[in-house]
């Protein structure tokens, strides 16, 4: 009987091979030690990508998350190591990403001391996780473990945090698995309400200009294909959040681009023209509504969430369809009337001819000048044959990125988008990358953003995982600058940057590299980044004063877009 | 008085630690102040039952509710006001006794007020009465403004709804058809 116990760390690794973890993303400590001596016996089943910073661990379970819908897992030690990933945590929160972060915790006879490295972190992180639990016996390892995994993943998925007293670890445990798919005080789906549905359906019938919003819900219920049935069969004209984006193809004839500040003049627009508004697994972010007092006032709402506090939360709801957003497309199908509104579906078609005339040509083409954020994204773009995933910081490269990219297939986009956090691009695409092995990663990253988790070039040398960095670089914070230039009298305070020789720094990091500042030479440096065999940056040097167009200024109408 | 209508926010949820602050913090984030919180053992071994009331209006409470409502350890939670709920406090009196029996009469005042007596000894005598917080309050003025209060002390509210269906019969209920559902 005696052989058959085995460590609580051991129980760790084992309950997470039994939950098809195949990565986990970390860095050791004093308080995981035992954890990772454990982890020398597991290599076969269980990769270790060591970070620099235990953000990055938590980006990089992100983007791996992300692009593969799988949880994301991160493996820290207590104190430092632990809230070094708040930010990540946080983010995963605002973003619905499944992930599972593990921390090691000091002695249970030590906690309340003021330990060594010893931090509240289920205190801490309360507000920001779906669950947070302190496993102080490694009897509860294996149940709290499964337990975090189904709470990550069902539902609307977020992060979970598994803090293991250093006690735990060592103790000696019957191993016992079973794994937990029921919480008799957590229902992850709502059930679907038949009257709503039909009540939903009859108000598309009856829609002359009805208008889907499509948000990250499509993705996560895995309802891309069941969207094209539902819109085409309505023919309803659609726009996409940030995190919805790749949901629909660039070039699909009902997508008509993204929502929000920087997003398309057509969606923004007909928000506010559309009868009948069908939001789908979007949360009506400010960032999306604008001023919620004008905000598609002339439209009845459809709104489907799996969370019913997202329902009526920042805009009142016509007929609320709370469930899992393909389950509840597949039910409101048969109900739908087959019909083509030619006219309002081509109605976009004027409000896309201003935006190219306007915005987008001169960006992606510009005659002369420095070099532009658009053109250079169009260009990588087309050069990956808009196969690649896109990953990107936060910033101007972030708005600039999700523009001017085109995604032909799901899950092709990685950005931060509820938390805005600078930083998230390079470790999220070394996750990326790992979670997609098979696409080509392209990250834009500014360079702000870079200099905040620059150390994750470690992680793509010891690793060898094969990004290609994009560096869009105007040595300026440049939304912030933008700004400024708009709202703020052109009084740049503490925007401008003096950077390094980034293509030192990635050599030293023995990485392939390349300065572009001439439009002539982009093309080339971008074949040449696509045909490396590893890890790239390539540094491109764009105009400076360079602004993301259009605009809706925070706090103020759709109605007051500034296109140009 | 406080700004918007007092709602009593009535929660159940499994015993477990650090409850008590995840839904202590959806009040915090949009600076609700908790007024009386009370908490025990429901009738249902294990589930716990939180009683707390607050000042607010229907929109910001309702949201709160649905917040706390979706932590995965609360069973349910839902919101009434006043109107629909059969509710009490209770409180505790300590005064001298050398200044109790100069009362005129404690006759006179047990009835009135309807207290009990809970404990006398040479110097305390300790008075309960339980009621609504107006009650209790008239109670803890009239013995401030005549003979002085050395203690008091005050409970949270405890309230049950009067409708006829208690919802928590409607929330076992489901949870035992889901798992049901789940097991086959």
């Amino acid at each position: 009987m005696e052989q058959n116990k085995i460590t609580g760390s051991e129980a760790l690794l084992r309950t997470l091979v039994a939950e098809g973890v195949k990565c986990v993303f970390g860095y050791p400590g004093g308080q995981a030690i035992p954890i990772y001596d454990c982890l020398c016996d597991y290599k076969d089943r269980l990769r270790h990508v060591l970070v620099r910073h235990e953000q990055g661990a938590t980006h990089a379970a992100q983007g791996y998350a992300r692009v593969s819908g799988k949880i994301g897992v991160t493996l820290v030690t207590s104190g430092p190591g632990a809230t070094n990933t708040i930010t990540g945590i946080a983010d995963a929160m605002l973003d619905s990403t499944p992930m599972v972060v593990i921390t090691g915790q000091v002695a249970s006879p030590m906690l309340g001391t003021d330990a060594f490295q010893e931090v509240d972190m289920i205190g801490i992180a309360l507000p920001i996780t779906k669950w947070a639990y302190q496993v102080r016996k490694a009897e509860e390892v294996a149940w709290a473990v499964s337990r975090a995994f189904y709470i990550a993943s069902s539902g609307r998925p977020g992060p979970v945090l598994i803090d293991i007293a250093r006690d735990a670890q060592v103790e000696m445990v019957d191993y016992v698995y079973q794994p937990v798919r029921f919480i008799r005080s957590y229902q992850p789906t709502p059930e679907i309400d038949a009257e709503c549905v039909a009540a939903a359906a009859a108000m598309i019938n009856q829609a002359r200009k009805p208008f889907a919003l499509v948000g990250q819900g499509v993705i996560l219920s895995g309802a891309e294909a069941v969207l094209k049935t539902f819109l085409e069969k309505a023919d309803i004209p659609a726009a996409t959040t940030l995190l919805g984006l790749s949901s629909m193809p660039s070039d699909y004839r009902l997508n008509k681009g993204m929502l929000g500040m920087h997003g398309n003049v057509g969606p923004n627009r007909k928000t506010n023209e559309c009868d009948v508004l069908i939001a789908i697994g979007m949360r009506f972010d400010d960032r999306v509504t604008g001023d919620l007092k004008t905000y598609a006032r002339q439209a009845k709402i459809i709104h489907i969430d799996i969370d019913l506090s997202e329902i009526g939360k920042n805009v009142p709801v016509d007929v609320p369809l709370a469930g899992n957003a393909k389950d509840l497309l597949q039910k409101l199908i048969p109900l739908l009337t087959l019909t083509r509104r030619d006219a309002w579906v081509n109605a976009f078609d004027a409000d896309e001819q201003e935006e190219i005339l306007k915005v987008i040509q001169p960006e992606i083409h510009p005659a002369s000048g420095p070099l532009r954020m658009g053109e250079v994204v169009r260009c990588v773009s087309e050069a990956s044959g808009n196969k690649a995933v896109l990953v990107t910081d936060v910033g101007q490269n972030q708005m600039m990125g999700v523009r001017y990219f085109k995604y032909s297939r799901t899950r092709s986009v990685v950005s931060s988008g509820g938390l805005g956090t600078m930083g998230f691009g390079l470790p999220a695409a070394i996750g990326a990358k790992l979670g997609a092995p098979d696409r080509t990663v392209c990250c834009f990253v500014g360079d702000g953003g870079l200099q905040m988790t620059l150390q994750e070039l470690g992680t793509i040398m010891q690793e060898r995982i094969d990004v290609k960095i994009i560096l869009l670089n105007n040595q300026y914070l440049g939304m912030v600058r933008q700004w400024q230039e708009l709202f703020w009298n052109r009084r740049y305070s503490c925007t401008e940057m003096d950077n390094p020789d980034f293509i030192a720094i990635a050599k030293a990091y023995r990485m392939g590299a390349r300065k572009v500042s001439e439009r002539e030479n982009l093309d080339d440096a971008i074949r040449e980044m696509f045909a490396y065999d590893g890890g790239y940056l390539l540094e491109v040097e764009v105009e400076k004063s360079g602004m993301v167009y259009p605009m809706v200024p925070a706090g103020r109408s759709l109605n007051d877009m500034i296109v140009k | 008085m406080k700004n918007g209508t007092l709602y009593t926010v009535i929660i159940f949820s499994e015993n477990t630690v650090g409850l008590l602050n995840q839904i202590a913090i959806i009040f915090t984030r949009r600076q609700l102040n908790i007024e009386t919180l009370s908490v025990s053992p429901s009738a249902i071994e294990g589930i716990h039952k939180f009683t707390i009331t607050t000042f607010t209006d229907e929109n910001t409470i309702s949201k709160v509710v649905k917040q706390i409502d979706k932590r995965v350890d609360i069973l349910k939670a839902y919101y009434n006001t006043d109107e629909d709920l059969v509710h009490q406090e209770i409180a505790l009196y300590k005064l001298s006794t050398e200044q109790f029996l100069k009362i005129s009469s404690v006759e006179t005042l047990v009835r009135k007020y309807d207290v009990r007596v809970l404990d006398i000894n040479a110097t305390c005598v300790v008075l309960e009465k339980s009621g609504h917080y107006a009650e209790t309050q008239a109670l803890f003025r009239e013995l401030s403004d005549t003979v002085g209060v050395l203690q008091f002390i005050r409970s949270g509210r405890i309230a049950i709804t009067k409708s006829k269906v208690e919802r928590l019969s409607d929330m076992l209920n489901a949870m035992k058809e889901r798992l049901e559902r789940k097991h086959g």
